[in-house]
């Protein structure tokens, strides 16, 4: 199964031998020095992820939180709850949140529809599909970075005598209106930001359908032939319905690689750029242009509590029927 | 190697069988051709865009003949990208091997622990894990850069590609364990191990003796994996590094955002920072999926 949903407990809690009722004083040391070991062993990763991660967080919040005043005394920051009011309200930052908005959906529908729509093209298997999986996969394996500086100049806003990249190639094949601006201007630019984040991630989202498909035995196929369904009805009633933890996983996936999205936006539109801005990148000018470490953990850990929102109910859920061994 | 559990594998296709097909049939596999071969063309179009700008010289270069192949094919852009880059090459290579080795160590052995040898609590951890892996690292950026700014007083030399190596590592544990917790799971029969314990094995000698033998594709997976997020992460690099200790994603970005761009230089600077990856991709490709379907989550 992809992502969280491993099979692990299938195996049974090895460790947890001897978990019973009975409670006396020497069993309990024979039960302790039994998964002791275990643990000492996954320490160093507790430690680490205890401070790097739960430590880090906790002081970002903390910090989130401070007063600050500038040298002269004047107070930049008002402290408390107030400093996350302030950057709600804060117009930069509802723009910022609009393009994230914008960005998320386009990147979310974009890669759902490609990934499934290459995998719906292969799943039966086509002549050459590995080179055809292999090229349609290829963009994962580029930095977003390298990716970036490519989109750049293909996603050039220049139209007509001066256009480069997409727009060029778009007039060369006779399709010039189809030519754009891109991210660089409009409500919805984001939208084309969205372009290059497709690109590059919908081969991963085929990749995820396809082992679905691949997962679902023939007889099944067979059995609703035998039954007279339709190759439609097959696909609706008997296939879909078994890839829908895959969807769920791939939305998750793709929805929070949108919502940390940094590299490429960076990398495409430069730094700070107001107008491809969305919280992440936002949260760099705050650090090191606007030098206001508060609002940047402010505005960090609201980025997190979005993604948590939608990761945490994900999380429970495909860990769900492992608590149940317990 | 028993890769018997690789979800790569998973994507191995079934047989093309063409049996007796009604016209519709046929008229539909011609589409799906048709269709594979223009999507592959459009995903193709930017690599196609950087390797023919990557071989003009700069002096031919011209906008208006960005998308022709070279007039006069050169390796000037080349050239001149390596030796912008090279510092920055090595000192990635030496980065994600590091980072990589130790993330993927540490990653057996937690994947060990959650999978076969638990202690109370465990599935409380792995769960905290996990959600390491999901974090904006916006959110411990602030401290983090803090953290190393204060160990930079006492130890001047911690800049650069060890800070990175230490974040690497650390926030490479969570995919780590998740994929090696998966294939244990999956591929080491539990009985195996109580076997090996009633015959008086420790936690340490089975893990050295039982599992460690068959660890070999996990290995793999997760070597590959973490050493191209660890080759391709520009995050930590930027608020980490500069341009003279950091990492070749900073060094192409430097490249790329100069003023007047040379294009020759900057497209094969792109293909040079993405050629290990790329190698990686094209040699070992059935690993790098698994990596993916075992939990790519960054």
């Amino acid at each position: 199964m992809t992502v969280l949903v491993g099979p692990a407990d299938a195996t049974g809690p090895t460790g947890r031998a001897g978990y019973g009722n009975e409670h006396n004083e020497g069993d309990d040391m024979v039960k302790v020095r039994r998964w002791f070991p275990s643990f000492l062993f996954v320490l160093p990763s507790i430690i680490l992820i205890g401070i790097f991660v739960y430590g880090f967080i906790g002081n970002n919040i903390i910090g989130s939180f401070a007063m600050v005043r500038t040298r002269s005394g004047r107070i930049k920051a008002p402290g408390g709850f107030q400093n996350y009011s302030s950057l709600i309200g804060d117009p930069r930052y509802q723009h910022a949140l609009w393009n994230l908005l914008v960005l998320t959906v386009t990147f979310v529908a974009g890669t759902m529809f490609f990934g499934l729509l290459w995998a719906l093209l292969l799943e039966r298997g086509a002549k050459f599909e590995g080179l055809f999986r292999s090229l349609l996969l290829f963009p994962m394996a580029i930095s977003f970075v390298a990716a970036g500086v490519v989109w750049r100049w293909l996603l050039s806003p220049a139209t007509g005598a001066q256009a480069v990249g997409l727009n060029q190639l778009f007039q060369m094949m006779g399709l010039g209106g189809l030519q754009s601006s891109w991210y660089s201007a409009g409500r919805f630019n984001m939208a084309a930001m969205a372009i290059p984040a497709i690109w590059q991630l919908s081969g991963y989202i085929m990749a995820l359908f396809l082992a679905g498909f691949r997962g679902i035995s023939e007889d099944q196929r067979e059995a609703a032939r035998v039954d007279g369904a339709t190759e439609f009805k097959l696909y609706r009633y008997v296939l879909f319905p078994q890839l829908s933890p895959i969807a769920l996983s791939a939305l998750i996936i793709v929805g929070h690689m949108s919502m940390k999205m940094f590299d490429l936006i960076y990398s495409i539109a430069g730094q700070s750029s107001y107008t491809a801005e969305v919280p992440a990148t936002l949260m760099w000018t705050q650090m090191f242009q606007l030098n206001d470490p508060t609002a940047a953990a402010v505005n960090a850990t609201l980025l997190l509590l979005i993604v948590a929102v939608a990761v945490i109910p994900y999380l429970i859920y495909t860990n769900r029927t492992e608590k149940g061994v317990h | 190697m028993s890769a018997a559990t690789l979800e790569a594998d998973r994507l191995a296709s079934p047989p093309v069988r063409h049996r007796a097909s009604t016209k519709g049939q046929k008229a539909w596999r011609s589409l799906k051709y048709v269709l594979l071969i223009c999507f592959s063309v459009i995903v193709l179009m930017p690599a196609y865009a950087l390797l023919v700008t990557s071989f003009k010289r700069q002096a031919d270069y011209d906008q208006s003949t960005a998308w022709q192949i070279p007039a006069h094919w050169s390796v000037e852009g080349w050239v001149a990208a390596w030796n912008t880059l090279a510092p920055a090459v090595g000192r990635s290579l030496v980065m994600a091997v590091i980072a990589s080795c130790v993330s993927a160590m540490l990653g057996s052995l937690n994947g060990y622990i959650f999978a076969k040898s638990r202690f109370p609590g465990s599935h409380v951890i792995f769960v905290l894990f996990l959600f390491g892996m999901f974090i904006p690292y916006q959110a411990i950026m602030i401290p983090l850069s803090g953290m190393m700014l204060n160990i930079q007083d006492g130890a001047p030399w911690f800049s650069g590609i060890p800070t990175l190596i230490l974040c690497h590592i650390v926030y490479g544990i969570p995919i780590c364990t998740l994929i090696f917790r998966n294939y244990y799971a999956t591929s080491v029969p539990t009985e195996i191990i109580e076997a090996s314990r009633v015959d008086g094995a420790t936690t340490w000698s089975a893990y050295t003796r039982v599992v460690l033998p068959i660890s070999p594709p996990a290995f793999v997976v997760t070597l590959i994996w973490q050493f191209t997020s660890a080759w391709n992460d520009f995050l930590f690099a930027l608020f980490l590094t500069n341009q003279s200790n950091g990492p070749v994603t900073f060094g192409l970005n430097a490249l790329a955002s100069g003023q007047n761009p040379n294009y020759p230089q900057i497209m094969a600077g792109v293909l040079v920072a993405s050629l290990p990856t790329l190698i990686i991709y094209i040699v070992l490709g059935k690993y790098f999926v698994a990596g993916l379907m075992s939990g790519s989550v960054k």
